[in-house]
């Protein structure tokens, strides 16, 4: 039992980024896609269709998300210690644009991950 | 000009080779079996010309069934009957039902009855005191029949006579037990004023009520004969035979020998009687009517020859009265059966029936070889098949395109030749000649219609069930019903009986209607319908094979849906940049 729940943690990973101001805006640089209020069947980048979890759909090149080395399709578990698998599209965003905060730490979870684990594990 | 079409009728009536049947067998099967209504007085006259043609003929063997649930009493009494009739082998369960229409008598009422007849699906009618001219019918009618009913007839026609005695009986008691102690011993009695009246009203009510009821129910032209006995029937009679009997025990006993003075008690003592025999009514009425109403199997009915099938719910029946439930519809569900049309064209046959010729080379020995040989032969033919199906499909293909070819030749004529009549209005006014009557009008437009019409017969093979007579009594209908062209020769309802095989029932009656099958069956035939029963109905050419199913029980859950839970939302799939 041990041994899965090592396994478990290992599939994911944690992603610093640092808020790029913009004029009166500090942004991160991806687009998020996802939320227990949205249609989950629609997700182009989950294994499991009813997952309603937070998605990132789109990252900007050059921007603080890239550099941070987030991924398209990483599935965005929690920000700041807070969950992000069980809440709205608007939560999300809402979780992740906070003005008072200039560094989010994202727990992330990658399918090339899983993958990569999996096969470490078999060899 | 109408005496020019009349001329090329004839004309055409040489080369096109129909039938045309004499006018009086035409005529004769007109008035067709199968009316149920019940008959009065007229019953006397017996349709002697359809005795051999319609669906009438009464015989078959009758077997002893081991396992029926008919009471043994009266299956003894029977036997006793019986046993100078007994045709056949024993043990063998095939018997025959003959289908219906003829006022036959079944062999199944045997003694003991109701207070009138009682016999439903089998009985002939009797119309109060005319026991003695059914029987005349009967036997005038026996002598027609085949020779190894005539046996089974007049057991039947002996048990029928028996039950209407005793179905006299039950009637009259009451009336004799109100009227012998009038007759007897009239002055010892006391006098009985207001009630005893009351009471005289109601047995005479009830008696009338009892009287229609029983020929509402029992005095119907029995559909068909059965093969065997009815238990319920049976039942019934000798349940109204025991009522009876101990009625007149206890009068006896009671009333008669010690002369009763009390006139009131003995009139209700028959009034209890008659009350006795409308409840035995009520019981007939549900055991022979309503039990078998509720659907409880799914018959499935399977031609033989040609694979049609059908499916039918029936209540609970015994196999015999499934049987002749099955072949009531089958004359009206179920297409004609044409023989010519089941057989692969001979193109794609022929060349299957060509043989193989198999060689041998070298020395082997000759029971290997044969073996071998046999298995190559197969093998290679197995292999062969492959090619015929294709020929066989391009040959249904092109007899499809040859079909609408027609069809569609014979539509067009006959809209055409519809345009040519017009039904007279009052207010025309036409030369007597050119008026014609329906039969008339109807020789008239065949001409311009009959080649068309016998060219797409031929094509689908009805030409023998269409005879230019029906052809031209069916034109006739539609003349005189001003049915349209399309009707006629096209898509409504009399229209696909020359367009499509039509059900059975409508060709002409001396043909196509069976005079004989046979019931086979693997259970005693009164056995009730079970589930996985299975039991095939013959006739020489085909037959029809019925399997009974149970409709499964079914469990009906309720879900309350409040009607204000409808509620909606749009499916979302937002993007939001951060």
């Amino acid at each position: 039992q041990y041994s899965v729940i090592l396994t478990f943690l290992s599939f994911q990973q944690r992603i610093e980024i640092h808020k790029l101001r913009q004029g009166d805006n500090l942004i991160l640089g991806f687009s998020i896609g996802g939320g227990i209020d949205q249609d989950p069947t629609q997700n182009p980048f989950s294994e499991d269709k009813t997952d309603k979890g937070i998605y990132v759909t789109r990252v900007t090149e050059g921007g603080p998300a890239e550099v941070a080395g987030l991924q398209i399709g990483d599935k965005i578990m929690q920000v700041n210690g807070w969950d992000m698998t069980m809440v709205t599209h608007d939560q999300a965003r809402k979780r992740l644009t906070k003005r008072n905060e200039e560094v989010v730490r994202l727990l992330v979870t990658r399918q090339s991950l899983q993958k990569a684990v999996q096969q470490s594990m078999m060899s | 000009k109408i005496e020019s079409l009349k001329v090329t009728v004839d004309f055409l009536k040489v080369p096109l080779g129909l039938k045309k049947p004499p006018l009086k067998e035409a005529l004769a099967a007109v008035p067709g079996p199968g009316r149920p209504k019940p008959l009065g007085v007229e019953r006397h006259k017996p349709r002697r010309s359809n005795t051999m043609d319609n669906e009438s003929q009464y015989s078959g063997y009758s077997y002893k069934s081991g396992h029926s649930r008919s009471s043994r009493k009266h299956r003894d009494r029977r036997d006793r009957h019986r046993s100078k009739s007994r045709d056949g082998s024993r043990g063998d369960k095939s018997v025959t039902i003959q289908a219906p229409g003829e006022p036959l008598l079944d062999n199944e009422s045997t003694r003991g009855d109701e207070r009138d007849d009682n016999w439903g699906e089998t009985t002939t009618v009797v119309t109060g005191t005319s026991e003695h001219s059914i029987s005349h019918d009967d036997i005038t009618r026996i002598t027609k029949d085949m020779e190894d009913s005539a046996h089974l007839d007049c057991s039947r026609h002996l048990g029928v006579s028996l039950a209407g005695a005793l179905a006299l009986l039950a009637f009259l008691t009451p009336l004799a037990f109100m009227l012998l102690p009038q007759l007897l011993w009239r002055e010892e009695l006391e006098p009985c004023g207001t009630p005893c009246e009351g009471l005289f009203i109601s047995v005479a009510f009830k008696l009338l009520i009892l009287l229609l009821g029983s020929w509402a129910l029992f005095f119907r032209r029995p559909k068909a004969f059965f093969p065997r006995v009815f238990v319920f029937r049976a039942l019934l009679m000798v349940l109204v035979f025991l009522l009876v009997v101990s009625y007149w025990l206890f009068y006896g006993v009671r009333i008669l020998d010690s002369r009763d003075r009390n006139y009131q008690g003995v009139v209700q003592y028959a009034v209890s009687l008659v009350d006795a025999l409308l409840f035995v009514h009520y019981l007939a009425v549900v055991l022979l009517e309503l039990r078998q109403l509720q659907p409880q199997f799914t018959l499935k009915a399977v031609r033989s020859a040609d694979g049609t099938s059908r499916f039918y719910n029936v209540g609970h029946l015994s196999i015999q009265r499934a049987a002749v439930w099955i072949l009531e519809n089958y004359y009206h569900d179920f297409p004609v059966y044409n023989p010519a049309l089941l057989n692969l064209p001979k193109s794609v046959l022929s060349k299957k029936m060509s043989g193989f010729k198999v060689y041998s080379l070298g020395e082997e020995n000759t029971t290997n070889n044969s073996t071998g040989q046999s298995r190559a032969v197969i093998a290679a033919a197995a292999r062969r098949r492959d090619n015929s199906h294709n020929e066989y499909y391009y040959e249904e293909a092109e007899h499809e395109r040859r079909v609408r070819k027609r069809r569609a030749r014979l539509v067009v004529a006959v809209e055409e030749a519809f345009t040519h009549i017009k039904r007279l209005q009052e207010e025309d006014q036409k030369n007597p000649r050119e008026i014609m009557d329906p039969r008339e009008a109807a020789q008239a437009i065949f001409a311009s219609m009959a080649r068309a019409m016998q060219k797409y017969l031929r094509t689908t093979k009805q030409q023998p069930y269409h005879t230019m007579e029906s052809i031209l009594q069916h034109l006739e209908f539609c003349i005189t019903h001003d049915m349209t062209p399309k009707v006629r020769g096209g898509h409504g309802q009399a229209g696909p009986r020359y367009l499509t095989a039509g059900p059975t029932i409508q060709y002409h009656k001396d043909r196509w209607l069976a005079k004989q099958w046979t019931l086979v069956s693997e259970e005693p035939v009164t056995n009730g319908l079970k589930d996985g029963v299975v039991f095939v109905l013959k006739r020489q050419d085909f037959s029809l094979v019925v399997s009974a199913k149970k409709i499964p029980f079914f469990k009906l859950s309720e879900e309350f849906v409040d009607p204000k839970s409808h509620k909606f939302v749009m499916r979302l799939q937002s993007e939001t940049s951060v």
